[in-house]
């Protein structure tokens, strides 16, 4: 049996305490009376309320939901198709140019990838706001949606769809009755990092909208920009609560479906 | 004809969304400001055929890339940016490296637990985390009340606005980028070879730094670049957290364009940063390469 050693004991709960401090300051002060960040004036939840009734806030929250939504959506089917192709299809013209274009929005700085959308939106003369930065959204988040499926992908065993296929199935069939079962958690967490990428995205967001579509990490950085401000705080506890409370019940769930998996293949293999 | 629609369409949109605006970035670095808004010269006029596609590359010329090196803003800010990139990146390892070797030693049951709280705060919105240093590093915030309050310091200590907030800024966000890697390369590692090390006479520190530092390189490396590549082109820590003398190419960039609205010059920017970051994804690429033929 494995132990803590005093020195890994240090190193992680310092580790942690970095981590995890700046945040948990950052809720602590959402509560705080005064308006002055750094004195402690009482405990008050009036900067929520505040919050709710900021009807910029509220718009900026829904546009960002509805790119979020939409953006991830697309970019996860668009995502798994390329992740097939990458792994299944074999060799085809311009291959290489293709995976090339499936990994490079992976390093590129965010600047660069707004900058050219935002030439490009304006090269072709479209009108700047929800649509652009959807379109923006999907296309580098289809990206990691489909390192994620791929990587799915070459780990599992192909003689399942060749045995569906034997059986009559078409190919259509074989992936939606065999392949996506077996790849779903893949591309559930695609379509997860997908929405996350979306919702935190500040930079290419600002180059690709126009007047008519703020996202919420607009408005927080033109808000903090200025100094902290307790708004922003009430605001940054309810999203770090949000994402809480989904991570631990995406990971509870997948621990879940990976032991009842776990089950299931035990038993088959009792019944061969 | 159902493999070419498959192929086809996650194609096209890479196409269209990725690669032809890298070239429009090309071409409009290559061209003149026409009062920084569409049309450039030079246009592309295919109507006129041969004629056309002449006078459209005779008029592209490298005037904004010649612009670039006689103000020394632009390379000032490119050297900076790899200067506080790499001092970064060397302090999010030293950081990195205990919280990766702690979780690689922890009791088994513990490891699943500490992975989730390494990549917890990945998954809450990087904007928040550099925000909620703004809090802690100004001259009124957290850190200071606290020092002053010990006794530490008489006056407080200006960290906010300096490359100092930059640093810590770095750190804070892609730490996990680095302790994930190295977490990888040293649970795969055997630990009876550092009981053979030892019973073959190596004190506990030897034995770090001649079985475990060498057999986790491949995680440090990948760390390294996962940091530094992108906290080159890093546009947000530098504006919230650095001051007016944190230059970093990033930064200038956005301002060339948003404020300035210079096209052109904001696109040669975007190209040659995009060449400086050729050299270390090739790197990285290439280390990524070896690590998975050594392991295959």
């Amino acid at each position: 049996m494995r132990r803590f050693s005093w020195f890994n004991v240090t190193s992680l709960t310092l580790g942690f305490a970095f981590l995890y401090l700046p945040m948990v300051l950052l809720v602590v002060y959402s509560f705080n009376e005064s308006r002055l960040v750094t004195v402690w004036a009482g405990f008050s939840t009036k900067w929520y309320g505040e919050l709710l009734r900021n009807e910029e806030f509220l718009d900026a929250a829904w546009v960002t939901l509805k790119v979020a939504v939409f953006s991830s959506t697309i970019a996860t089917v668009l995502g798994t198709m390329a992740a097939y192709v990458l792994v299944r299809a074999g060799r085809f013209r311009g291959r290489t140019l293709f995976s090339g274009m499936i990994y490079a929005p992976l390093v590129m700085p965010e600047v660069i990838t707004g900058l050219s959308l935002l030439l490009l939106f304006i090269g072709i003369g479209l009108d700047r706001g929800v649509l652009t930065i959807v379109l923006a959204h999907t296309t580098f988040s289809m990206c990691y949606v489909s390192v994620v499926v791929s990587s799915r992908l070459t780990s599992f065993d192909r003689s399942l769809e060749e045995a569906a296929l034997d059986l009559g199935c078409s190919p259509f069939e074989a992936f939606r009755l065999v392949t996506l079962p077996i790849i779903a958690p893949a591309v559930i967490s695609g379509w997860l990092l997908a929405f996350t990428l979306s919702l935190d995205d500040l930079v290419i967001a600002s180059f690709t909208t126009g007047p008519s579509a703020t996202t919420l990490p607009i408005k927080i950085f033109s808000a903090v920009r200025l100094g902290v401000s307790p708004e922003i705080n009430a605001l940054s506890t309810l999203l770090i609560g949000i994402v809480t409370v989904g991570v631990i019940t995406a990971s509870i769930v997948t621990k879940r479906a990976a032991v009842a998996q776990a089950r299931d293949e035990q038993a088959a293999e009792r019944n061969e | 004809m159902r493999r070419f629609a498959l192929i086809a369409i996650p194609y096209f949109w890479l196409l269209i969304l990725f690669l032809v605006p890298f070239v429009i970035v090309l071409k409009i670095s290559l061209s003149d400001v026409a009062l920084a808004r569409p049309p450039y010269t030079p246009q592309l006029d295919l109507s006129a055929g041969w004629e056309g596609l002449r006078a459209f590359f005779s008029e592209l010329d490298f005037e904004n890339f010649v612009f670039l090196t006689t103000d020394d803003l632009y390379w000032k800010a490119y050297v900076s940016s790899l200067k506080i990139a790499l001092v970064s990146t060397l302090l999010t390892l030293l950081v990195g490296y205990p919280i990766a070797y702690g979780m690689a030693r922890a009791p088994n049951e513990w490891r699943p637990t500490l992975l989730m709280l390494v990549i917890l705060p990945f998954w809450t919105s990087f904007l928040i985390r550099v925000y909620s240093w703004m809090g802690i590093l100004s001259n009124e915030g957290t850190l200071n009340t606290v020092l002053l309050w010990l006794g530490v310091i008489d006056t407080p200590l200006q960290i906010m606005n300096t490359n100092t907030a930059v640093y810590i800024g770095i750190v804070y966000t892609y730490l996990p980028f680095m302790v994930l890697p190295i977490y990888s390369a040293l649970e795969k590692m055997d630990e009876s070879l550092i009981e053979a090390a030892e019973d073959l006479g190596c004190s506990k520190l030897a034995a770090f730094w001649l079985v475990t530092w060498p057999l986790s390189r491949n995680g440090i490396i990948a760390g390294c670049f996962l940091v530094f590549i992108p906290a080159i082109g890093e546009f947000v820590i530098p504006s919230l957290l650095g001051g007016s003398g944190t230059l970093m190419i990033g930064k200038v960039l956005f301002e060339e364009f948003f404020s300035n609205r210079d096209w052109p010059v904001a696109s040669a920017v975007a190209v040659i940063l995009l060449l400086i970051l050729i050299i270390p994804i090739i790197l990285f690429q290439r280390n990524e390469q070896k690590a998975r033929e050594a392991e295959g």
